[in-house]
């Protein structure tokens, strides 16, 4: 295939697929990025899809888009950004017009750019890119959906299949533009229509259409080189938060040698961590799709009880209406996992949108003393190792933990080396085996203050536990003063003590300097990108991304005290640095914050860091 | 199954705990009729767990010497559907009121029953709050004067019998703390029976709501005014033996008739709790005394496929059809790449 010779090569580049929620546009940016993957690229992507399911055909208020970021360096967030957008329709475009580069490249279809496209999308002109005030970027205009007619008019398929297909005729045109090979694309086309040859020759076709429309049209498209990027060997996959979620307990599961149990009600971003372990009665695991919130924890908090691994997933509102139950499994010392999906907030707030305000209501939103561990992920694929480790705190120190995620790094993915099950540590929950003489419901391991666990089923062991607080030793009902404060006292350290057994806080760069930048949860990618290129100019920066909430690692004084400067970023309104303040007083923490139900722009972060390094 | 049985004595059920309900409070009897049932069902010890909720009868478990659970309020119903599914071996007791089941846990109840998930379900029905000392609940009578409805409530009560069949419950009985005898009859059917089995037990709160069941339950009327259904017999009642039903079948409704001259035991309605089509047992258990007796027994028990049944059943399918065998085959399917 010839290329012409001024082609762009680029490190990095930034897709953005726009369209009707009914355009098929997460298929198209997948695709795109499976095959982005298989030819070595790094990438992470973002879905970016509305609330309502079909909202009216053509508004602005259905526009589902898909971003995604490739390179040949480590790509950490989908880019904020865009080089090149793929709009369907004038809605996709007045949506997202603003979300790329200065002088980026836009192809429009242009078949639906007509008068009443442009007016349901709210254009007031028929000019939409003078509207928009895009002079000066490259707009391609292709007639996608006529010529998509045209490539199947002899297949006898019926109008609406052949329109549905001309997403496809967008991709070819984009692998054209990037050297992209159709085979990895083509492939999925046989496996996913095995029974429908017409189907996949309809699919090839368009496909092949939209790279040949692309080629001929050379002197209008921009072509990119974006080469491998140089990663670690090894097995790769593409993989989301929510599937990675879901994976890590299955694999926390096996390691502990119990039956994975989740009780759980559908919540968006949360939803797919209960379809994916629905799929997996193939390793055994149970689900039970409760009648609400807050049956999904007691049904969970039961199959604790009676022995199981139990978790239960959900999203802000789902946790509040969970947190009278999360009190009845601290009260009861039992092993349970809560993963909040956040989003934004309060109330429904916005479902799709990602935030990480609920990080007061993970650590305090309950009645009483009540602590809980709370670990949060920060990536995609990292939430199969919190997922994993959430399970083994839960389990080796007998209490619930809450699991925080975000419908950021939940619905994005990025490729992830398949580690091997071997390279995870064994999981050891202290059952109490049948014949244990003068047994104690709530005798403790003296190092991690744990209760053991006596499951049901087990000869001599019966016992009662319950909501009421308990005596120290038999979990008998107690209202004693004295007992109650020790107590009090007991199930906080033992929430503490698992500093003892998590890693430290590491610090990207070097360990000291003039700004410590501060993040924990789905924030690292951008964290991390605007630290890193900052640092390329020679500035003394390092960041310091926190997993673990409660406890913190042993080692943040350390860390803090060696840097002039702290701020601390978050998609909400201070929360962590809030919980520093209490939790290392010493330090002055300044704050950045974004509650947009956006993720931060890397561009943005190091304008803030280079203007707080001057302050 | 047989060695077990009656190798246990009620005793053995009976825990260290000071029972704390008031004297003469029904639930004393309620929970010696399970303990003496409980050595009848062929169960190991440690194979019963017994879970509640809130309420004064939801202290059960603690009097109880099984694995037990004393949870939160309404919830009872949700975390016995989680024990059961977990470890389906388990024979699950859940123990509720009134205001437990029907009110702030109303949700769960009709869902644990719809599932018909193996559980045996205890509802103690005083018709009051207790633990909180005196206020009305989903089941008070139209009009009661309670603390929190001083010139009576205005909200007409639930029966649960209705609600249990409405949600399509396969298995419903009904018995009163005065008659420990029957209570043990039921307990063992409930207990033997494979699904929700709800046994709504008619409770005197002592304090609170004295004599509330007394229309039906003093020693002079108790005969006249209640019926024992039993499946097979015919449904007749009265201290002479000389009432029974039949399906007055012009207005589609139960008939009270007196023996005798136009009617004979043969003209009687025979109870068959086993039929699955709901209609008669709906009318038996909505029968409030004065217009009919009320029934006692199992008035429904039909058999059907459990929820922890299918999942052990579904999950043990797909299993043994299952290309994966554990994660690490799972983490290297569909697409997957070398670099």
């Amino acid at each position: 295939m010839s290329k012409k010779a001024d082609t762009i090569e680029r490190e990095e580049v930034v897709i953005r697929f726009s369209g009707d929620s009914g355009d098929g546009m997460q298929l198209t940016g997948n695709l795109f990025s499976d095959t982005s993957a298989f030819i070595g690229n790094d990438l992470s992507t973002f879905p970016d899809y509305p609330s309502e399911i079909r909202a009216p055909q053509g508004t602005i208020g259905g526009v589902s888009g898909f971003q995604v970021h490739v390179g040949q360096t480590a790509i950490k967030t989908p880019g904020d950004y865009a080089d090149i957008l793929i709009a369907m329709n004038p809605a996709a475009l007045r949506a997202t017009a603003k979300w790329v580069k200065e002088g980026g490249t836009i192809i429009i279809d242009e078949d639906s750019f007509d008068e009443k496209g442009l007016k349901k999308a709210g254009y007031k002109t028929e000019d939409p890119f003078k509207e928009d005030k895009l002079d000066g970027y490259n707009i391609i205009e292709a007639p996608i959906s006529s010529l998509t007619k045209e490539a199947l008019k002899d297949m006898g398929l019926d109008p609406k299949s052949i329109l549905r297909s001309k997403n496809m005729f967008a991709l070819g045109m984009v692998y054209w533009i990037f050297d992209r090979p159709l085979n990895y694309t083509e492939d999925f086309f046989e496996k996913k229509f095995k029974k429908k040859p017409l189907v996949i020759n309809a699919n090839k076709t368009v496909l092949r259409a939209g790279y040949n429309y692309a080629e001929t049209m050379e002197h209008l498209t921009p072509s990119y080189k974006v080469s491998p990027a140089k990663i670690e060997s090894g097995t790769y996959r593409n993989i989301n938060g929510n599937l990675a979620t879901a994976w890590g307990f299955i694999a926390a599961a096996e390691k502990a040698g119990l039956e994975l149990f989740c009780g759980s009600y559908p919540i968006t971003p949360a939803t797919e961590i209960l379809q994916e372990l629905s799929n997996r009665k193939d390793l055994g695991v149970k689900t039970f799709q409760a009648e609400d919130e807050i049956a999904g924890i007691c049904t969970s908090i039961g199959a604790s009880f009676a022995g199981d691994l139990a978790i239960t997933s959900t999203s802000g509102p789902g946790l509040a209406l969970k947190s009278e139950a999360i009190g009845l499994a601290v009260m009861t010392e039992l092993p349970l996992v809560i993963v909040n999906v956040q989003r934004g907030g309060p109330s429904t707030g916005l479902p799709t949108k990602p935030e990480q305000s609920d990080l007061m209501q993970a650590l305090y939103g309950r009645n009483g003393e009540s602590p809980v561990a709370v670990v949060a992920a920060s990536t995609p694929s990292d939430c199969f190792q919190y997922a994993f480790e959430s399970a083994k705190i839960a389990l080796e120190h007998m209490t619930p933990v809450i699991l925080l995620t975000d419908g950021f790094i939940a619905n994005g993915s990025e490729p992830w080396r398949i580690p091997q099950m071997s390279e995870f540590p064994e999981i050891k929950a202290p059952i109490v085996k049948e014949g244990t003489q003068d047994w104690q419901p709530y005798a403790r391991d003296v190092e991690k203050l744990a209760r053991t666990w006596a499951v049901p089923g087990t000869k001599g062991l019966e016992h009662r536990i319950g909501g009421l607080e308990k005596d120290e030793l038999t979990g008998a009902v107690s209202h004693d003063p004295v007992n109650h404060q020790k107590m009090v006292n007991i199930r906080e350290e033992k929430v503490q003590r698992i500093a003892n057994t998590i890693p430290e806080l590491k610090v990207e760069g070097d360990e000291s300097g003039d700004l410590l930048v501060v993040g924990w949860g789905g924030t690292y990618g951008h964290l991390a990108t605007a630290v890193s290129q900052i640092q390329a100019k020679g500035k003394k920066v390092s960041l310091a991304h926190f997993n673990y909430i409660k406890p913190l690692p042993l080692n943040v004084k350390d860390v803090f005290s060696k840097f002039n400067k702290i701020v601390v970023c978050e998609n909400n309104m201070g929360q962590f640095a809030d919980y520093l303040r209490m939790t290392n007083p010493e330090f002055k923490y300044l704050q950045y914050n974004k509650v947009q139900g956006l993720p931060f722009t890397v561009i943005e972060l190091e304008e803030h860091f280079e203007k707080v390094l001057e302050d | 199954m047989a060695e077990i049985q009656n190798k246990f004595t009620p005793k053995d059920f009976k825990s260290d705990q000071e029972v704390r309900w008031c004297p003469g409070c029904g639930d004393h009897a309620i929970m010696n009729a399970i303990q003496r049932t409980l050595p009848e069902l062929g169960v190991e010890k440690e194979n019963f767990a017994f879970i509640s909720g809130i309420g004064c009868s939801s202290r059960f478990p603690y009097y109880m010497n099984t694995y037990g659970f004393h949870s939160i309020h309404g919830r009872a119903s949700a975390i016995a559907s989680g024990v059961k599914v977990a470890n389906p071996n388990l024979t699950v007791w859940q123990i509720t009121g009134d205001g437990d089941a029907m009110a702030i846990g109303g949700n769960h109840f009709i869902h644990a029953i719809r599932r018909n998930i193996d559980l045996n379900i205890i509802l103690f029905n005083n018709e009051i709050y207790g633990l909180t000392k005196g206020q009305y609940s989903p089941t008070s009578k139209f009009g009661a004067v309670t603390k929190t409805s001083p010139y009576g409530t205005v909200e007409h009560p639930f029966h649960p019998g209705e609600l249990i069949i409405g949600a399509q419950g396969k298995f419903f009985a009904r018995s009163i703390d005065s008659n420990i005898k029957l209570c043990q009859e039921i307990f063992l059917q409930a207990g033997k029976y494979h699904g929700t089995a709800v046994v709504e037990v008619l409770q005197n709160c002592v304090i609170y709501n004295d004599k509330t069941h007394a229309a039906i339950s003093d020693r002079e009327h108790k005969e006249d005014r209640t019926i024992i259904l039993r499946h097979g017999e015919p449904m007749i009642f009265g201290t002479n033996r000389d009432k029974g039903l039949i399906l007055d079948v012009e207005n589609l409704k139960l008939k009270v008739v007196e023996l005798g001259d136009e009617y004979s035991e043969k003209d009687l309605l025979v109870h068959n709790s086993e039929t699955v089509n709901p209609g008669l047992h709906l009318m038996l258990a909505n029968m409030q005394y004065p217009e009919y007796p009320v029934a006692f027994g199992v008035i429904r028990g039909v058999n059907a496929q459990t929820y922890d049944g299918a999942i052990q059943k579904q999950v043990e399918e797909v299993k043994s059809k299952s290309k994966f065998k554990c994660v690490d085959d799972l983490l290297k399917s569909g697409t997957i790449w070398e670099v």
